[in-house]
């Protein structure tokens, strides 16, 4: 499996460039020094310092040299001295590196910090310090470079064996007795060793240019040996006679650098992400199945009809929301409830236009307060939204900017939408926290999100949607990530919300409890659709869907509180990229028949406010009454 | 600086040390002075390593015996080590960094003479590489996110991999030849006025300014994922205000992080920029040095690099520490 994502490597454009550089520039290593060594120190007084020509491609040197010879010649001493240098920072900054798991403690730490202090520092400067104390020339060089380069991979493998060493296999083997060395050897080394390897291949990359950067200065490679660099330093002061004699070594380095920089990187790339998302296919059809809305009385808030979300996944479409219809009216409170991946949270994106690109959200009909919002611009829904459509998201500590205070992230609101300045805003802004029973609110205002206790962030965040005069709240698990004892004070401040400003709200929750406690009205969510519709005084009583039923059951009394751990229901809804033919629940389901694994059963009235999509809705509605 | 930060915590001395800010000070600042105290130490051992004897080694196998001898009698190479220790210890803390061997001037005054050229240069890159690199990361991230213009994808990354592999000085020669050389539009090395600072500048600022612009692109992208943007979206904000207002500041405080390697980094850059256009730096004069074996003159201006990196992480370290209302600094 290993050698087969290596071969991944070779197969992206970028790394079969890679390899086929790194080809040529091994093959020149070898045989350019068989084949033109002679051509290339071949001296020749009567044409000195010359331009190109047909004779000499990159023009020669001052002493009538080949420069073009010289720089293929010269593959052989750069790489390898490059190979030299990298291995020997490989080698002393892997045992620096794992040294610290091996040694007593105390010492350990010492060579922590040193290597601590030694990153600190950039690597030329700690070779130009090597090169002073190990003396000019291609040895000292060598190890100067090397020696530079080590504390930086010291540091790579202290991290990456840190992350292995608290592993649990690692804690078995400690467990059991086995040395740290042998556990050093045994279990850590060969866990890091491809991460090692990719960073190795880099670092001879920035070995070869630091090379050619210390015989530029003329610290490194000395007369009569020649590497890019010493080539690169000669030409440069006859830059203005041959300006060949330069870009030739240049060019030879940055191709040699760039062979090593890409193969590494694109090693990195692949060993370390996944490979990015690939085309998918056109959208699946998306027809309406169920029955429109009913178009009587005040006019919705919100409207919705044959509502599809769809993203791309492994050239796929994964469709979290598939056709559902349903409709919010002033004032009420509307629950949607379901298993995590039943795409309630999702509905509740795509309901408030916050789906991004690339998920495609599609419907017949997605009206906000009379406003179609698929057709809408952006722009003109903008002043709308800002002040109608307010959004309470499940983790209040993540979705505040960190950075900025509290009440300026309301004030934002005001200023964007209402054409209030900063002083008026952050006005309105403490008004709507003290709305939202937070105390001191000017001071709290002042603070950020940090500063705030969970509980008091979602407040904030609710008070946030209070800015504008809201149609419509929505709430997608407000609750979830707060403590059980400040779960009902959002649930009760919702409420008042609602008895105050006669807005109406859509609570997303996976807790059929929690919907059921709050609401009027409950929607229930199963792999995309809507399953049931009832009001919340039905809930108990007439429930119609297995889903539903199988809710319900888990909870062992809606009246008192939950002790006794939950039975889950059995099996797990499907995968929204493998939603079945048929019912989607027919794999969990009781009462599952032969139809039912072929047609998907459309959402349809059965009572006054209560629509249901099950083939069995009535049967086992007679059963349900009967037994 | 040290008085303003901890300004919050000045009311009494037992508060003090529980003010985070003043433990945090406290804390980094001994680690400046320990890595300090390593600087000079490797200063000094450097010359020590040096095989055979320095000041043979600098006046050359022809100079006369007695002169030899006088010179390490007046660098003191004579003496126990510890002694030598001991009165490097204590010149380096009165500023007396010794007298170069080649030239008879003090280090120190070297050192003053070229410390501003190296300045400028690792200044100007550092504002050119910022101006450059945040705007075009930050467009590149918005053009990209979500997967959206694949091919700009790739294109930007694949060219900021081939720029960034170009090292400062082999850019440097290929702007020569272009703009000096084929061009004529600045001179190749020396010059004066603000055109003979384009070209180094330039060399030293176009690889980082590809790293920097790769980061932020990622940085930005990274928090566009964060759900606070897409509190920002509910508000139902402008893109360019959620961009300029709720991504850029929070990408910026993570690229910071890396504006200390970025610096150091310029420092080291400098050393062969400045050779390549013959600018009379700190980094020319290291490495003539280094050639004319003038130990002095080396050791001064390495402890000069060192001082150098080290203030420059401290200063990103507190401007990270007072951007962050969230650091640990802080609440730790
Ligand atoms: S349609 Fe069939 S499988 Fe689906 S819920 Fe009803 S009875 Fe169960």
């Amino acid at each position: 499996m290993r050698s087969r994502r290596w071969m991944r490597v070779v197969t992206t454009p970028s790394g079969a460039v890679a390899v086929a550089l790194l080809v040529l520039v091994i093959g020149l290593a070898i045989l350019a020094p068989i084949i033109w060594g002679d051509a290339a120190s071949e001296v020749n007084d009567s044409a000195p310092v010359q331009g190109p020509s047909s004779a000499h491609w990159a023009g020669t040197d001052a002493l009538g040299r080949d420069i073009f010879y010289r720089v293929l010649v010269a593959t052989r001493l750069s790489i390898e001295l490059a190979v030299m240098a990298s291995l020997l920072g490989v080698v002393v900054g892997t045992v620096v590196g794992t040294a610290p798991s091996v040694l007593p403690r105390w010492a350990g730490r010492w060579v922590s910090s040193a290597v601590n202090i030694a990153v600190a520092f950039p690597s030329l400067l700690l070779v130009l310090f090597f090169a002073v104390v190990f003396g000019v020339g291609t040895t000292g060089a060598v190890l100067a470079i090397g020696l530079a380069f080590a504390p930086g991979f010291a540091r790579l493998t202290q991290t990456l064996s840190a992350a292995v060493v608290g592993r649990d296999f690692v804690a078995a083997a400690r467990v059991a007795g086995v040395g740290r060395l042998r556990i050093l050897v045994r279990h850590v080394l060969p866990n890091i060793g491809e991460p090692l390897v990719v960073n190795a291949t880099i670092n001879a990359g920035q070995a070869l240019l630091a090379f050619a950067g210390l015989s530029f200065l003329g610290i490194g490679v000395q007369a009569p040996s020649y590497d890019w660099g010493r080539l690169l330093g000669e030409g440069l002061t006859q830059i203005y006679v041959n300006p060949a004699a330069a870009l030739a070594p240049a060019v030879a380095v940055v191709i040699a650098g760039l062979a090593f920089n890409l193969l590494g990187e694109t090693a990195a790339a692949v060993i370390g992400v996944r490979t990015g998302p690939t085309r998918s296919g056109p959208l699946p059809a998306t027809p309406g199945r169920d029955e429109p809305i009913d178009a009587s009385g005040d006019q919705p808030v919100l409207a919705v009809e044959n509502l599809h979300v769809a993203f791309p996944r492994d050239g796929r479409w994964a469709t979290p929301v598939r056709g559902i219809s349903f409709a919010v009216r002033p004032g009420e409170f509307v629950g949607v409830v379901g298993e995590s991946g039943s795409g309630k949270s999702v509905t509740a994106l795509a309901v408030s236009r916050l789906i991004e690109h690339p998920g495609v959200v599609t419907a017949d009909r997605l009206d906000f307060a009379g406003v179609p919002m698929l057709s809408t611009p952006e722009r003109e829904l903008r002043p709308l939204l800002g002040t109608s459509l307010a959004m309470v998201f499940q983790d209040p500590t993540t979705s505040f900017n960190p950075t900025r205070r509290v009440g300026r992230q309301l004030a934002e609101v005001a200023e964007q939408h209402q054409d209030l300045r900063r002083g008026p805003a952050l006005a309105r802004a403490v008004d709507r926290l003290r709305a939202v029973r937070i105390a001191a609110a000017e001071r709290r205002a002042g603070q950020y999100p940090h500063e705030f206790s969970g509980g008091m962030r979602q407040r904030a965040m609710i008070g946030m949607g209070l800015m504008g005069t809201p149609k419509l709240v929505i709430a997608d698990e407000p609750t979830t990530a707060l403590d059980v004892t400040v779960q009902g004070q959002i649930l009760r401040l919702l409420s008042e919300v609602r008895a105050e400003t006669d807005a109406a709200i859509l609570l997303i929750s996976h807790d059929i409890t929690v919907v059921a406690q709050t609401c009027s009205r409950i929607l229930v969510m199963y792999a995309g659709r809507i399953v049931e519709d009832l009001p919340a005084a039905d809930l108990t009583r007439t429930p119609r869907h297995p889903y539903t039923k199988a809710l319900l059951a888990v909870v062992p009394d809606l009246a008192t509180d939950r002790e006794q751990p939950l039975v889950a229901i059995a099996g797990r809804p499907p995968a929204p990229e493998q939603i079945p033919a048929g019912c989607a629940f027919a794999a969990r389901c009781p009462l599952a028949d032969e139809r039912c694994r072929t047609d998907d059963p459309a959402l349809v009235q059965v009572a006054q406010l209560h629509r249901v999509a099950c083939w069995h809705a009535d049967d086992q509605h007679d059963q349900g009454t009967m037994g | 600086m040290t008085a303003e930060l901890s300004s919050p915590g000045r009311a009494s001395a037992a508060q003090g040390l529980r003010n985070p800010w003043v433990a945090f000070l406290i804390r980094r600042l001994s680690w400046l002075v320990v890595s300090l105290w390593v600087v000079v130490t490797a200063a000094f051992l450097m010359i020590q390593l040096v095989p055979g004897d320095p000041v043979r080694a600098a006046l050359g196998t022809s100079a006369p015996a007695e002169l030899v001898q006088a010179r390490r009698e007046s660098l003191g190479l004579d003496d126990p080590l510890p002694t030598q220790y001991w009165n490097h210890l204590r010149s380096v803390l009165t500023g007396d960094f010794g007298t170069s061997m080649t030239t008879d001037l003090p280090v120190s005054q070297l050192v003053g003479d070229r410390l501003p050229t190296t300045v400028t240069l690792a200044a100007l890159s550092f504002v050119v590489i910022i101006l450059i690199a945040v705007p075009l990361g930050v467009t590149i991230a918005v053009l990209t996110r979500g997967a959206r213009w694949r091919g700009g994808e790739l294109a930007f990354t694949s060219a900021s991999v081939v720029v960034a592999a170009i090292p400062e000085f082999l850019l440097a020669v290929g702007l020569v030849y272009v703009f000096a050389v084929t061009l004529g539009w600045f001179p190749v090395a020396g010059g004066d006025g603000m055109g003979a600072w384009v070209l180094p500048v330039a060399s030293l600022s176009i690889g980082p300014a590809a790293v920097i612009a790769r980061i932020v692109r990622v940085e930005v992208l990274a928090v566009l994922g964060q759900d606070f943007v897409r509190t920002a979206r509910a508000k139902r904000l402008p893109p360019w205000r959620i961009y300029a207002r709720h991504a850029l500041p929070n990408a910026l405080t993570a690229t910071l992080t890396l504006t200390g390697l970025l610096l150091t980094g310029l420092v080291a850059g400098t050393v062969l920029v400045e050779n390549v256009f013959a600018l009379q730096g700190l980094g020319s004069t290291i490495v003539q040095s280094i050639l004319q074996k003038d130990y002095p003159v080396v050791q001064g201006i390495v402890l000069v690099y060192g001082a150098l990196v080290l203030l420059v992480n401290l200063v990103v370290d507190l401007v990270l520490a007072a951007l962050d209302p969230r650091s640990t600094i802080r609440e730790a």
